[in-house]
């Protein structure tokens, strides 16, 4: 039976592979952090990881996810430690009605993986495809920019 | 500075959201999380033509499909006369339509299946045989007498006007505008639009055959008055108000879309009375953009009329507004155009007089509001246009044409030309400070020097003034349902609190600013406090959380409430000390006897004794209910300033800088306040550079999707400045006025009158939004203006 790595546990998956990897991950396993916003990758309000890069999991079928680390809102808490980024929303009240939060985090977690310093153009262009309606975008942007801060300060 | 300390955390402390913890983990709670055993899925059929008769629905496809439990339409809901139901405006509007469909993606079928993928198979196994009808699009081609006529379901119709509206008087305006040494006209069309909540409606909703019980989980900003609306839809079959529990779990955006009752839900409600089984109904994008309740389209024609100096003294507003094929608009029932009647702004005009006609046309239904109160960026829309074109052709600075016309400070209350009564406010503060803040003279300098070079920078300035938190009872109802909101606080012995409200949030942070005006009034931690809304089963009856009405109505309630339970509190310290009731005071958190602090009694220890020790005589328990009834709406006011930049290339429209001074009264929370602001900023930039939802002369809609409806990200966002002043409202027991909509109600005007401003001198004169590069580069050749 296919398999897939979430969240750093493996998981069989019966079902059809070209499904897309939102709704298994939704339907199928319960891991509802991830949102439907559009389906057809406009929004990311459905982001995860896929090793590391951020993919709308909307338009992604499970098939393209087989032998890869999928990690997803849920899966970032580790033993009560909450990802830097999490903090930096909390801290900067980066959220109102919260449907876009998980994707706008992945998101932002897929650029600090790629780049623990990026510059503000950089973060703009990676949070392109995260669409937050409630729309206080000033904080979403500064959120990042203290995670990356933390995550510098954390290495030192 | 606030009253209490940041333990206590009320009124002005930035308490952090409570609300926060769960979604940054994923660990949100909205409609489509929720999973009932047993549990099946609708999914529907809609109209591919925008008017058309329906022929011959064949199910037999779809039932054959393994999988597909059932499907449902409208001869199966017209056996229980549930095929048609009343708007909000007490207009019908199908639930499934027998005979024909009225606009592009129209509900025509419901399928029933054990997953939603095998529903959207069913869907697609549905065959319609349609037959054509002439389409109308336009409203003014509605208004023809050769139009065909839409609403043939109703008897006697002859043509497609809705209804006539008009307010103010009529001949003392047109005697200002024969007296005027100056008019300005326009026509200002203000496009139709919709709210995209990211999160798009829904329901599961779950009968209990045993019990006779329907559960509804919904996407719902106002749960009480949805009860209301389903029994009386639906209580001829057996549903009645007490038999009938909605729950508006976590919002994923509201803005105004998740307030009417969608056909979707109603379906999904007879399918699970139907099966017997829970039915979950979650719409996707296109039929959110589609189908759902657009916002505004109002094509309005205005003229203002003045003195050559600059003082504003009459307006005149005809408009007319595209309501699709039903009135189907959420407006307090006395007024079918909403509040469009604060069209005077923060003016102080001598006369004025609007009409406003409600057309039928083959586009969906709606009139909601995004993120605004009834209408209102309508109102402000066009007088603050409207200043500006009479500023620019008389050679005034728009700043100082409005600092003339402004209500003075001392006018206040103040009876505005068409009727409402205005609160407070100190308009001239806000805009001083907005003008300071931006630096608008250097800009203006700066300005002249690009010009000079044949640059293309404009300023633009919105003074806006609110009117929100519907509302007195006197005037305000929804189907009859007046317009209070509710509170019901109740303190547990060891001096915790549950509070229960008839609102629901969908972002704003009620959880936290509920717990913070409850902590104000009884100096009882914000962190002691739970808050719950969205459950008709525990919630007071309320009208739910639109029009910015949370604060100044359910929030006065709250205090209202805590006042109520503080005079108890009072009583059972007065007996606890020994002393008299009058010869105790009161601080954040404490009764103490005058004179001495140190014989006290907490809020904490007076909620124990009043389940333990109170007094003979005396009620146990320390609760109370409030249901407020606004005496006056509030009016938050401020100044917008816009600063842009225009390609002469490629007609973009670059925003620069825009300082945004907000006055909302007294605040709750101001790093929550000040998030509002952001938010609603973005939202007033998206109608006024990129959306909107056009048709094309068959009634196909070309913005149906994310693909082309363009909402801006953090890319297109300019880094709003902000600031404030604090102008309470007198009447409300907190002074608060509400905030959650100032920004994109006023935004808009900013940004064109900048655009405008920039474009004055080559002889534009209006861009209707939103202003797209083509239009600009348009204007731009059209005034012969070179690449
Ligand atoms: S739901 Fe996947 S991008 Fe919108
Ligand atoms: S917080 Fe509501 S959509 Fe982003």
């Amino acid at each position: 039976m296919p398999q897939l790595d979430i969240n750093g546990k493996t998981v069989a998956v019966e079902t059809d592979l070209d499904r897309s990897l939102l709704s298994l991950l939704r339907d199928d396993l319960d891991l509802t952090g991830s949102k439907y916003g559009c389906g057809e990758g406009q929004c990311g309000a459905c982001t995860v990881l896929i090793d590391e890069k951020s993919a709308r999991s909307c338009i992604t079928p499970v098939r393209a996810a087989l032998g890869k680390k999928i990690t997803t809102i849920e899966g970032l808490e580790k033993s009560g430690r909450l990802h830097p980024l999490q903090e930096a929303f909390l801290e900067t009240e980066a959220l109102q009605c919260g449907y876009c939060t998980s994707g706008m985090i992945m998101s932002g977690i897929s650029l600090l993986r790629k780049n623990p310093n990026p510059p503000r153009e950089e973060i703009l262009r990676q949070m392109e495809g995260n669409v937050c309606r409630c729309g206080d975008y000033l904080r979403i942007v500064a959120a990042l920019e203290k995670a990356a801060r933390a995550i510098k300060e954390a290495r030192k | 500075m606030p009253k209490t300390s940041a333990e206590i955390g009320g009124m002005g402390h930035s308490v952090k959201r409570k609300e926060d913890p769960r979604f940054i983990r994923g660990k949100g709670n909205y409609v489509d999380d929720i999973v009932l055993p047993d549990m099946i899925y609708m999914d529907i059929v809609r109209s591919p033509f925008a008017h058309a008769t329906i022929k011959n629905i064949d199910t037999a496809k779809a039932l054959a499909t393994p999988g597909v439990l059932a499907v449902i339409t409208g001869k199966d809901l017209a056996a229980y006369n549930l095929h048609w139901m009343p708007t909000l405006m007490s207009d019908t509007q199908m639930v499934l339509p027998v005979e024909k469909v009225m606009y592009q993606a129209q509900e025509v079928a419901a399928v029933l299946a054990t997953d939603r993928y095998t529903a959207a198979d069913g869907v697609d196994a549905v065959e319609v045989d349609y037959d054509p009808l002439p389409v109308v699009v336009d409203p003014f081609k509605a208004l023809l007498p050769d139009a065909p006529i839409l609403r043939t379901d109703k008897e006697g119709k002859k043509d497609n006007h809705i209804w006539h509206w008009e307010w103010g008087d009529k001949s003392a305006t047109d005697q200002a505008f024969d007296e005027a040494d100056v008019k300005v006209t326009q026509d200002i069309y203000i496009p139709r639009i919709h709210v995209a909540s990211i999160e798009t409606c829904g329901c599961v909703a779950s009968f209990d055959k045993i019990n006779g019980k329907l559960t509804v989980w919904m996407t719902t900003q106002a749960p009480h008055a949805i009860r209301t609306v389903f029994a009386l839809v639906a209580g001829h079959v057996g549903l009645q108000e007490h038999k009938i529990q909605i729950i508006s779990p976590d919002i994923g955006g509201g803005f105004g879309g998740k307030v009417p009752v969608y056909p979707g839900y109603v379906i999904a409600v007879a399918a699970s009375v139907l099966t017997g089984k829970p039915v979950k109904w979650i719409e996707d994008r296109m039929e959110n953009l589609q189908a759902d309740s657009f916002a505004r389209d109002y094509h309005i024609a205005a003229e203002l009329a003045g003195k050559k100096d600059g003082t504003l003294t009459a307006l005149r507003i005809k408009t007319v507004a595209d309501h699709g094929y039903t009135d189907a608009a959420a407006n307090p029932s006395k007024f079918p155009a909403g509040l469009f009647h604060i069209c005077t702004g923060s003016y102080d005009l001598k006369a004025a007089h609007v009409e406003v006609d409600g057309v039928y046309t083959n586009k969906p239904p709606g009139g909601i509001a995004y993120r605004c109160s009834f209408r209102v960026t309508e109102a402000v829309h066009t007088i603050e246009r409207m200043a500006d074109l009479m500023a620019h052709e008389i050679g005034m600075d728009p700043a100082d044409l409005r600092m003339k016309n402004f209500i003075a400070p001392d006018r206040f209350p103040y009876k505005s030309a068409l009727g409402w009564e205005y609160d407070s406010g100190n308009y001239a503060g806000a805009l001083k400070l907005a003008i300071d803040r931006i630096g608008y003279t250097d800009l203006r300098k700066e300005q002249a020097e690009r010009r000079a070079r044949g640059e293309l920078m404009g300023i633009g300035i919105s003074s806006f003034t609110e009117i929100v938190g519907a509302g007195p009872s006197k005037h305000f109802d929804i189907l009859g349902l007046k317009m209070f909101d509710s509170a019901e606080i109740r303190i547990h012995p060891t001096g915790k609190v549950i509070a229960r409200f008839g609102t629901k949030s969908q972002g704003q942070g009620h959880e936290t600013t509920y717990a913070q005006i409850i902590a104000e009034e009884l100096g009882i931690p914000a962190a002691d406090i739970a808050v719950e809304e969205g459950d008709t089963d525990t919630a007071p009856y309320g009208l739910g959380t639109y029009a910015s009405r949370s604060t100044p109505v359910a929030g006065a309630a709250r205090a209202v409430a805590a006042r109520k339970i503080r005079e108890k509190a009072k009583k059972i310290a007065a007996y606890l000390l020994e002393a008299h009731e009058d010869d105790l005071d009161w601080e954040p958190g404490k009764f103490f006897v005058k004179g001495s602090p140190d014989r006290a009694k907490t809020i904490q220890e007076i909620a124990l004794a009043a389940y333990t020790n109170h007094p003979q005589g005396m009620e146990a328990g320390l609760e109370a209910v409030s249901y407020y009834d606004p005496p006056n709406l509030t009016y938050p006011f401020g100044s917008y300033i816009c600063v842009v930049d225009i390609d002469k290339g490629t007609g973009e429209v670059k925003v620069r800088r825009f300082m945004a001074v907000d006055d909302c009264g007294n605040i709750i929370n101001p790093m929550i306040v000040e998030g509002q602001i952001h938010g609603g900023l973005t939202m007033g930039l998206a109608p006024a550079l990129y959306e909107e939802i056009q048709y094309d002369e068959s009634g196909n809609c070309l913005q149906g999707s994310f693909m082309n409806y363009l909402l801006p990200t953090a890319v297109e966002t300019p880094a709003w400045e902000t600031d404030k002043t604090c102008t309470p409202s007198p009447h409300h027991p907190l002074g608060a006025k509400g905030v959650g909509e100032s920004a994109t109600v006023g935004a808009p005007a900013a940004i064109v009158n900048a655009v405008v401003d920039a474009l004055w001198h080559l002889g534009v004169r209006h861009i209707d939004i939103p202003i797209t590069p083509p239009k600009v580069w348009k204007a731009l050749r059209d005034a012969g203006v070179s690449e």
